[in-house]
């Protein structure tokens, strides 16, 4: 009789650190998943916060490429818009700002007077740093994602996810639109 | 997927507590034969460990960093530097942002130093920033970003310092054996001598000869496989595994040169192996898995996760030996790889990143660049007090 409740407290025990270890596990994944959505949202802004900057230096030497500046400013103002959204309609936003940004610097190597700018230079790095921090964070975030998601669909710990209320994550994937159309240079 | 690394940090501990084991028993046969005490000799040999062991858990990172006289340097210094090891550490997941070191050194060299991931540290040459082109440099700075994330720095700090603990040991006990060995010999001669007086010498001498040995043989077994574990993280931090390759290439191609070409740098590279990897995780030039075998697995990965890596590893150095855990690999899924990123012309790109390159180390050594109104960039030594400056190309006279 005694050795029964015994065991029957035994087996409580048990659960009940088994449930403490894996509600902390997945703490700990889903804090790792917001923590890396916040570098992705740190690189996106620095990448809003540089554009202007670009469009300003460029401005001067192309005068005729106002349809591409306008896209880049137009795109830029969405994507500063939706800021708070969630990470798929973010990611597409911010999808088409990339493609904006990657037609412009295309532009930008048809001259050769900015090309040899040393500020253009330096401008040129910071971008394509930011570009590629955004795609590791994106890579990082998504790696996360997988994990905490793969934690809330397997045995035994969907089943404390489904009880505390762990949902999945959304991934983030941008889409980028391929080059579309070479712009068109008019030096009329 | 980061948590796979841990399964292979157990065989490495195992290394090290075999390490440890040789420590100890060097100790105390050490002691059996000096002392008549086997006990006292463990605890010198334990003391002798722990001071060293402190050392190096709290100095040796700034040891190494001022021995190979590595300079400390501002983002505005090297941007593109900074950027990648910004971009690695991103990658990585680390939290907090390392500290970047510049040596001023033709060689092909880098390494990471730190007791953990918030004291971490990245070192490189200013040959590296360039030779290297942004793909590359970005390979090796995640290769080094690997061994901070993946906690080699303390382990190979801590393998380092057993194995500095027997060299030293060894070294004093052989001393005293040939200059005190005198004095004991005719002592034990006139009690008569003893049998298992000479069985504890024979080992104790057995031991001073092999333990180093053994010990060395152990760091360079646990460094290796942290070597290919860093490739495998850089792979896949970076998804470009060529962009390492080709480093690697490049290092191997000018280790050769620099040891001829610059005699006066020389010493710091060729220095006896405790002192140069004492306290550091990595060492480029002198990394132990065949730096041409490192290649061949990196170019016959399919993907970038630890999967495709140890399955290219499989390949090149033909064994069924499973680096990653197969369950742990397979969790990651598929790991696509990355295109190359778009650059200038090597010829131009080579010119542009001397001048980058150039320009960190003057200001790294804090002296002041003045651009005279000709064009002329004026470079003031952080001795010169004066008011002004003549231009010595058009004779104006700049403000300082």
């Amino acid at each position: 009789m005694t050795i029964a409740i015994w065991v029957i407290i035994g087996i409580v025990v048990i659960l009940l650190i088994a449930f403490v270890a894996i509600y902390n596990g997945l703490v700990r994944l889903r804090n790792q998943v917001k923590n890396a959505w916040a570098q992705i949202d740190v690189q996106l802004k620095r990448r809003h916060d540089l554009i202007p900057n670009l469009i300003e230096m460029v401005k001067g030497y192309m005068k005729y490429e106002r349809e591409t500046l306008e896209a880049i400013t137009k795109a830029r103002t969405l994507a500063q818009q939706a800021t708070s959204a969630g990470p798929g309609e973010r990611a597409k936003v911010e999808g088409e700002l990339s493609s904006a940004l990657t037609r412009l610097l295309a532009v930008a190597e048809r001259y050769p007077d900015l090309k040899a700018s040393q500020n253009f230079l330096s401008l040129q790095e910071e971008l394509a740093s930011t570009e590629n921090k955004i795609s590791f964070s994106r890579q990082f975030y998504n790696d996360s994602v997988l994990n905490y998601n793969n934690q809330t669909q397997m045995f035994p710990s969907n089943v404390i996810a489904g009880m505390a209320g762990f949902k999945p994550g959304e991934f983030f994937e941008v889409t980028v639109a391929e080059e579309k159309e070479v712009p068109k240079v008019s030096l009329t | 997927m980061w948590q796979q690394i841990r399964s292979n940090q157990t065989r490495s501990i195992i290394l090290v507590i075999g390490m440890g084991v040789l420590l100890a028993l060097l100790g105390y046969f050490l002691g059996l034969y000096f002392v008549g005490s086997g006990e006292v000799g463990l605890f010198i040999a334990l003391i002798i460990w722990g001071i060293m062991s402190l050392v190096g858990y709290f100095q040796g990172d700034n040891i190494l960093l001022s021995v190979s006289r590595a300079k400390k340097i501002a983002p505005d210094d090297h941007p593109r530097l900074y950027n990648v090891v910004e971009e690695m550490k991103i990658a990585s997941g680390l939290n907090k942002m390392p500290d970047i070191y510049i040596m001023d050194d033709p060689a092909l060299n880098a390494f990471a130093t730190g007791r953990n991931p918030k004291k971490a540290t990245v070192a490189v040459t200013s040959g590296l920033l360039q030779k290297l082109n942004r793909d590359e440099l970005q390979g090796v700075v995640g290769h080094e970003m690997a061994h901070v994330k993946n906690r080699d720095v303390l382990l190979m700090a801590m393998c380092a310092v057993l194995l500095g603990t027997i060299v030293v040991l060894a070294w004093y006990a052989s001393r005293f054996l040939i200059f005190g060995g005198m004095g004991r010999t005719r002592r034990s001669s006139s009690s008569g001598g003893s049998g298992g007086q000479i069985i504890i010498l024979a080992v104790a001498i057995i031991l001073m000869i092999l333990a180093p040995i053994l010990a060395q043989l152990i760091y360079l077994a646990v460094s290796r496989r942290r070597e290919y574990l860093a490739d495998a993280s850089s792979a896949l931090y970076t998804r470009y595994p060529e962009g390492l390759a080709s480093a690697l290439e490049k290092i191997a191609a000018s280790t050769d040169q620099l040891k001829s070409a610059n005699k006066a740098t020389a010493p710091m590279y060729t220095i006896n192996p405790f002192r140069k990897q004492g306290m550091s995780a990595d060492n480029l030039t002198s990394t132990h898995p065949p730096i041409s075998e490192r290649i061949r697995i990196l170019r016959a990965m399919a993907g970038a996760s630890y999967e495709d890596y140890s399955i290219a590893y499989q390949q090149v150095i033909h064994t069924d030996k499973v680096f990653i855990p197969a369950a742990a690999a397979a969790a990651a899924g598929t790991v696509a790889l990355r295109a190359a990123q778009p650059e200038a012309p090597e010829k131009l790109e080579e010119v542009q990143r001397a001048r980058e390159t150039t320009n960190a180390l003057w200001n790294v050594h804090k002296y002041k660049t003045i651009t005279c109104a000709c064009g002329t960039k004026l470079r003031l030594p952080p001795s010169y007090k004066l008011p002004e400056i003549k231009c010595p190309h058009c004779g104006r006279i700049n403000p300082v």
